[in-house]
């Protein structure tokens, strides 16, 4: 019974407050004029210190995205973006890269208090010297902003090579690696929102993690969109060499305000022989107010490549926020006996939309993913999972098991399943199942008889849903995510 | 250029006035075919009904509706193995009455009592704007209340290089009883583009089989369209085993509390042949429940694709809906790409949905071989226990025999 408890614990301790995050910090920010064109790009390049290389390959990505038309195929409903009334560019004004933490604005870290991060690692963000902290779990690199402003742990992850730094600096520090790898997952032209990203992208994480290195802590980054009208487009890397392992996680919420704002970020795994890669994400922008008024749009594009044999991209992801979700986080099969997972939970009220799932592309030889996805519709809201699971001639002997489950809470909300299955190859083998259903009579009785609240009884019986996923997450990551489930879903019932 | 949608288009106009029926209707499709062109054709965009199946070669065939030998429509017919009951037969697209076995009451051709019907999108469907532009003749079968008609066999011939484009129509009174044996085949490189329209209302039940058997070389497209009331079925079987490309595409409206539907289909594929079953199931009223077991089973350069859709609107509660997709890659070469949709705006429903894809099991083949059967024949008996699940779900024992002699009969024509 001791989950049990614990998730009533959590249920309880949410407020009715609704999105409690939606606070603003205020810190001085320097903005590009809005608007996007060649100059822009040349800007976003030249204060990012970029070497000409990089330049050119913004530009490609940008004369590719002129080309392109906004794809029109989700189940997703939006005033027509002006993507010339945005802000391609907002750094928070400081002193040139921040060396020590007590460098770090206090408004930042008060910023990080009410956002609830782990008294450890406030402690760290607030200065305490890294290596008298050895034995923490995780290492953060905060994005506020366009601008990766605090890094810790560097000492500890140096110590075993692994390279974990702001996108722009690993630009910078690193760029034979960067080179090598950016855009060889998400080719620049990939689609719409990608190309969008590779010209304009501020910041983001870059993960380094040498041959047969185990990463010795957990990666987190906070992400958090601030500044009003600034889009935000982040880039994340991440390569884990032959032999290595690295979990990386990812959570998010955003200040509350009217305007929406798009959000179109690319993160590229590359996991070579018998590698591991865990990416957790735990999402929770802004989604608008009842009415649908405001929130945040997210055109996200994520894509691993198992490049090795045996090698193992496993995503993990929690959707309750943002008005509009698109996201597809997907594996590339191609070493032997390579593993991909996909495990998500996505909860819509209100008037969100999500349109979310994955692609598994099986190349290698017994190659194997499974995907689990739980949607969870409520309110006026439409929920989709989209997936493509696709065996190529080659994938002999390959494996996909898919599940996919609806939740439907209430008659005014729709939930909708879109898989494709393609195979071309006879020994491999697809197994795929969904199910739609919503919370039974009998087990909403059975709580409110034990003397649960609807809401309550709601919220457990939700977290019971999306177990097999919430136990992929991070212990970290895990209470947070009970938390938001249940937050999400509050006033759906009754 | 008289191919493609060009080809159509110039015909349509040539005929212009001298075609049964509504010409208001006609040219509205003609207009709407204009602009859509052939799916995977001419056209720019990619239709996302048409992603898996491309009628480029449909475009580039030359058509000539008028040089078909009209003497072999005997010979394709002795070969068919019909039932011993009524039958229809279309040669060629139209109705051969000297072939045919009239049903003794409720039959019309669409050359004298020309019926479009009120379901149909030709404005959506690209392939039956152009039927609606060409139809020149079909079968209209009515059946009154209460009455049980037995079976009707619809039958098509085709004989030539021409494009055929028959408009059938079937409506069942209250409580009426149909069922209607729909079979094709043919000689040559022909198209048949064939759109149906049926109505099952209150309390009457309609069982619809069809065996496509078409020539390999032909070009096979069927739209059906059915609206199904209160307390209703419409129990329809589809095997498809010839045709160089086959589309077969059903739109069913479940309109009234208690309808029910059955779609079932097998498509068993060799050599380059592709075959597209695509459903889409509309949920509009409460209770009603929906069923479909489809199985591919492809081998050669065969490519198998089936989409169904399960629509559920905000008013059908308790709505029951099931679907299974099962396909077995017999060669290396062969594809299956099936997309099993789901659609659900209301809360209370019991809506699910499986798919598997694979070869044979290893397991099985093992302890058949271990029993000294020979490998071909090991794999014949698995192939037929995988689609015997499928036919099974054919109620009228003497209707399964006949789908089961056929399948019987393309197994030998593979190994020939």
């Amino acid at each position: 019974m001791a989950a049990v408890t614990e998730t009533l614990d959590t249920v309880q301790s949410v407020t009715q407050s609704g999105y409690k995050w939606g606070f603003e910090t205020t810190i001085e920010m320097d903005f590009a004029p809005k608007g996007l064109n060649e100059d822009i790009i040349r800007l976003i390049s030249s204060r990012k210190e970029e070497p000409e290389w990089m330049l050119e390959w913004r530009l490609k990505a940008y004369a590719a995205w002129l080309k392109m038309e906004e794809p029109q195929w989700a189940r997703v409903d939006h005033p027509p973006i002006d993507y010339q009334d945005l802000h391609y560019y907002a750094a928070p004004k400081k002193k040139a890269g921040p060396k020590s933490l007590e460098e770090v604005d206090p408004e930042l870290l008060k910023m990080f208090e009410k956002l609830g991060i782990p008294l450890k690692e406030r402690a760290l963000l607030a200065g305490v010297d890294p290596d008298t902290v050895e034995n923490t779990q995780i290492a953060v690199d905060a994005v506020f902003d366009s601008v990766s402003v605090a890094t810790t742990f560097q000492a500890t992850l140096r110590k075993s090579g692994v390279i974990f730094c702001p996108i722009s600096e690993a630009i910078r520090e690193h760029p034979d690696l960067v080179k090598q790898y950016i855009g060889s997952v998400v080719p620049v032209a990939d689609n719409f929102f990608a190309a969008l990203n590779s010209a304009v992208f501020t910041d983001g994480s870059f993960v380094y993690i040498p041959k047969g290195v185990r990463c010795p802590m957990e990666l987190s980054t906070y992400f958090r969109i601030n500044a009003r009208n600034t889009g935000q487009f982040e880039r994340t890397l991440i390569i884990a060499e032959a032999g290595s392992q690295v979990s990386y996680l990812e959570g998010c919420t955003a200040p509350q305000r009217d305007e929406n704002q798009l959000h179109a970020a690319v993160v590229e795994l590359v996991a070579m022989d018998d590698a591991r890669i865990k990416y957790s994400t735990v999402q929770n922008w802004y989604p608008g107010d009842a009415n649908g008024k405001g929130g945040i749009y997210n055109f996200v594009t994520k894509r691993g490549a198992c490049r090795g044999d045996r090698s193992k991209i496993s995503w993990t992801q929690v959707e309750t926020g943002s008005a509009i979700t698109w996201k597809y986080p997907s594996c590339v099969l191609l070493g032997e006996d390579s593993v991909g997972e996909f495990y998500s939970v996505a909860v819509t009220n209100n008037h969100q939309q999500a349109d979310t799932g994955t692609k598994m592309i099986h190349v290698g030889k017994g190659s194997r993913s499974t995907i689990i996805s739980k949607g969870i519709s409520a309110g006026h809201s439409n929920n989709t999972y989209r997936g493509l699971v696709r065996m190529l001639p080659s994938a002999t002997n390959a494996r996909n098991f898919t599940q996919c489950d609806s939740l439907l809470i209430g008659d005014q909300c729709g939930a909708h399943t879109v898989p494709y299955i393609e195979s071309r190859n006879p020994t491999a083998k697809v197994e795929h199942e969904a199910t739609t259903s919503k919370i039974a009579d009998d087990q909403l009785f059975y709580c409110r008889q034990r003397g649960l609240s609807e809401e309550d009884a709601v919220g457990l019986i939700v977290n019971g849903f999306c177990k097999d996923v919430l136990k992929e997450l991070p212990m970290e990551f895990a209470v947070e995510a009970q938390k938001l489930l249940a937050v999400s879903l509050e006033g759906s019932v009754g | 250029m008289n191919t493609g949608a060009t080809g159509f288009l110039q015909r349509y106009e040539g005929l212009a006035g001298r075609l049964p029926g509504d010409s208001a209707l006609r040219s509205a499709a003609a207009a709407a075919f204009k602009t859509s062109g052939l799916p995977g054709g001419t056209q720019q965009r990619r239709i996302e009904a048409w992603k898996y199946t491309s009628l480029r070669p449909v475009a580039e065939a030359d058509f000539q509706p008028d040089s078909a030998p009209r003497h072999e429509a005997e010979t394709v017919l002795a070969e068919l193995l019909l039932l011993d009951a009524p039958r229809v037969v279309f040669a060629d697209g139209t109705l051969r009455t000297d072939l045919s076995v009239m049903p003794p009451a409720g039959f019309a051709c669409f050359a004298d009592q020309p019926d479009f019907g009120t379901l149909s999108w030709p404005d959506r469907e690209p392939m039956v704007a152009l039927n609606t532009m060409l139809a020149r003749d079909g079968a209209a079968l009515h059946v009154p209340a209460g009455f049980d008609a037995g079976v009707v066999q619809l039958v098509s011939i085709a004989t030539g290089d021409g494009d055929f484009h028959p408009r059938h129509s079937i409506r069942l009174a209250k409580g009426a009883t149909l069922t209607i044996v729909e079979i094709s085949a043919g000689k040559g490189r022909y198209l048949l583009n064939t759109v149906a329209e049926i109505h099952v209302a209150e309390g009457a039940y309609l069982t619809h089989i069809r065996l496509q058997d078409e020539a390999a070389t032909a070009f096979h497209v069927s739209t059906t369209y059915a609206d199904v009331a209160t307390g209703g079925t419409y129990d329809s079987f589809t095997l498809n085993l010839g045709a160089r490309l086959s589309r077969t595409e059903v739109r069913v409206q479940l309109s009234g509390s208690g309808a029910m539907v059955h779609l079932n289909a097998a498509q068993i594929l060799a050599g380059s042949q592709h075959a597209d079953f695509t459903t889409v199931v509309g949920h509009a009223a409460p209770g009603c429940s929906s069923r479909q077991t489809v199985k591919n089973v492809l081998a050669g350069r065969s490519r198998g694709v089936f989409q169904g859709k399960i629509e559920v609107a905000r008013i059908a509660q308790k709505t029951d809906g099931y679907q299974m997709n099962q396909a077995l890659l017999l060669s290396p070469y062969a594809e299956i790409d099936c997309k099993p949709e789901l659609e659900i705006f209301a809360d209370d429903v019991k809506c699910s949905h499986g798919a598997t894809v694979g070869e044979l099991d290893a397991e099985q083949m093992f302890y058949l071989r271990s029993r000294g059967i020979p490998d071909t024949e090991a794999r014949s008996i698995l192939v037929r226990a995988f689609l015997a699940e499928a036919l099974d779900a054919v109620a009228d024992e003497t209707i399964r025999n006949r789908l089961e002699t056929a399948v019987e009969q393309w197994w030998e024509r593979q190994k020939a």
